[in-house]
């Protein structure tokens, strides 16, 4: 059983997927339970993969028994095994959470909306675990094509930002296709393992440069990079609660660690940074993300674009790491993957359990008689909000403190300055917030006064999720240096410097 | 030059197509006019890949028992076509979703335009 760990994972979520509209055709009720089974049974086979990699090794998984470069294989290294558990470990509190939510809000779908949510978990895992080129395009297609009809379920306009999204996610899509096509042409390989070997001895042709621009380009748009990101802050205000809560943390993360793993990983960091001066391009947009969308995020009135924006701010940070490409750099990216997965999704679960509680998410209608009224959901979102500035011990504080450690090594000062502008100007955007929530007293309107004081709290099975998710903000804090010790320093290339 | 275009003249072709689809999709603003230049947009890929693969004096990838299976260069290389097929149907699905999502929204908006889509959005 050990040994098909790699299939079992995505295999788990796919069987899933398909059982829930059988089901669901007999009782609604069904939907929901089928989903969280798939998930936790996923779950504990990604941890089941982490702990194994992690004491034996990287796993390598050949579909079909075909030996690779002919047959696809999935590769269970630090890097994917990682990154399964924080998909995994995030979706399943935002199914939690998903139930009451999608029925106050979509009592008609609920059955396609837990299909699809497993059929987007079905993708992400797929990218994160395949070893060949274009079989993360067709995962890419699974997990945007699920992404899209999440997107779609939602308010009035929903359908049209989804439209949009389609569109930019397909030329994103085709343009890896592109690229794809013509490192295949030049090496004949697609198996991520053998290209590493294949290409030090093409990588100078055109088509190889060309293919390698087209491909960071076509991820670029699919992890919203400034300014690719204009799909994304329509996308999740527009998106049901449920739907956004899951995208959020998720679907930009995935598209960051196919950067990593091909800029970093299959092509190498110094063809990436000297010879082609793509990850000087990434860090230079890194920048305008964060300065821009955090200014932009000041200037919403809504809850959920508020948070959009600032994710868009936050893919800037990673993007940062990524384009740094030193080893500080690469453990301050994947630190904030994981974090901002987890503080991303303990907000967008707090504005679902506003929008059903409250009825709405505007900034300007927030008072005191919010907190009154729900304080646990309340309380959840200020530690999320202070994660985000970065305010220590909060996880949030460690990947930004690894992020300047890495931009003061290379001398970047003006890194070092833009991340904490841009923690500053997060500052303002979510204090504003809490100073609604906690201070000002309330405003006389209509049916706003009558209950007050009264307890409004969220139901138990969307308070749980919240808290849970800020609880696990602190203690990834906390135990940040031992994740760094045994999860993200032996993914560092070993020609890299040594982890300090 | 001129050789240069004869030879490559598939290339030349497939991005002038890579083009048109690019134009249409950022620039058109009938939203199904937009998913027409997608579609032209994967197409271009498609036949990028198809004719990567082609080469003079191969055949098609089935064993003939003239030519024998001692040299393989006397076939064309099956993979990009195989590739393709799965990128068509990845292309069909996405093209499905796209419609599913303009009926929703003309059944909404009652158009389909761009420009007076926004003004209705307001």
């Amino acid at each position: 059983m050990e040994r098909h760990l790699p299939v079992l994972i995505p295999l788990t979520l796919l069987t899933t997927a398909v059982v829930i509209p059988l089901a669901g055709g007999m009782s609604k009720r069904l939907a929901h339970p089928l989903a969280m089974v798939g998930t936790f049974l996923s779950l504990v086979f990604a941890i089941w993969g982490l702990a194994r990699v992690l004491l034996e090794g990287p796993m390598r998984y050949h579909l079909g028994g075909w030996i690779p470069p002919i047959g696809i294989e999935l590769v269970l290294d630090h890097l994917s095994s990682m990154m399964t558990v924080i998909i995994l470990g995030v979706a399943l509190p935002v199914l939690i959470h998903a139930r009451k939510s999608i029925e106050a809000e979509h009592p008609e779908q609920v059955v396609p909306f837990f299909g699809i949510c497993l059929l987007l978990l079905l993708g992400l895992t797929g990218i994160v675990l395949t070893g060949d080129l274009f079989n993360l395009y067709v995962f890419l297609e699974i997990s945007s094509l699920a992404g899209y009809a999440l997107v779609a379920v939602g308010d009035r306009q929903a359908p049209v930002a989804a439209f949009r999204y389609l569109i930019l996610g397909t030329a994103g899509a085709t343009f890896y296709l592109l690229g794809v096509g013509l490192v295949f042409m030049m090496t004949g390989s697609l198996n991520m393992a053998d290209l590493v070997g294949l290409l030090p001895h093409v990588q100078d042709s055109p088509p190889v440069i060309v293919g390698f621009v087209l491909m960071v380009i076509g991820i670029g748009l699919k992890m919203a990079l400034f300014p690719l990101h204009v799909w994304l802050p329509d996308a999740y205000t527009h998106a049901s609660s449920a739907g956004s809560s899951l995208l959020a943390p998720l679907g930009t993360k995935v598209a960051a660690y196919v950067l990593i793993r091909l800029a970093l990983f299959v092509f190498s960091r110094e063809y990436a940074r000297e010879e082609l001066i793509v990850l000087d391009v990434i860090v230079w947009l890194a920048f305008g993300g964060i300065i821009a969308g955090s200014i932009l995020a000041v200037a919403q009135t809504e809850m959920k674009r508020m948070l959009a924006y600032s994710s868009v701010a936050q893919i800037g940070y990673i993007a940062l790491g990524i384009g740094l490409g030193s080893t500080l750099g690469l453990i301050g990216a994947m630190l904030h993957i994981m974090n901002h997965a987890v503080m991303k999704g303990a907000l967008f679960l707090v504005a679902g359990n506003l929008r059903l509680k409250i009825g709405h998410s505007d900034l300007d209608r927030f008072d005191y008689s919010i907190q009154q009224q729900m304080p646990w959901s309340t309380a959840g979102f200020s530690v999320a909000a202070l994660s985000m500035v970065g305010i220590p011990p909060l996880a949030g504080f460690f990947s930004k403190w690894y992020l300047v450690l890495a931009s003061v090594e290379q001398n970047a000062w003006s890194a070092v300055a833009v991340i904490a502008l841009g923690s500053l100007i997060s500052a303002v955007y979510f204090f504003r917030v809490l100073e609604r929530v906690y201070l000002r007293p309330p405003l006389a309107m209509g049916t706003a006064t009558v209950s007050q004081t009264a307890s409004n709290e969220a139901p138990l099975s969307m308070l749980i999720p919240v808290i849970a998710l800020s609880v696990g903000l602190i203690v990834l804090g906390l135990l940040n240096a031992v994740i760094i010790d045994a999860a993200i320093a032996p993914l560092i290339p070993a020609r890299w410097e040594k982890v300090p | 030059m001129i050789e240069h275009v004869q030879g490559l003249y598939a290339y030349w072709f497939i991005t002038v197509l890579l083009l048109l689809g690019l134009y249409g999709m950022l620039l058109k603003r009938n939203l199904v006019k937009k998913l027409i230049a997608m579609t032209i947009l994967q197409s271009s890929v498609v036949l990028f890949f198809v004719s990567s693969g082609t080469k003079w004096g191969g055949t098609v990838p089935i064993v003939d028992r003239v030519l024998g299976t001692d040299d393989p260069t006397k076939y064309i290389s099956p993979l990009p076509h195989t590739l393709m097929l799965t990128a068509i149907v990845v292309g069909v699905a996405t093209v499905g979703v796209a419609f599913a999502l303009l009926i929703s929204i003309y059944s909404r908006y009652k158009t389909l335009n761009e420009d007076i889509l926004l003004d209705r959005m307001k």
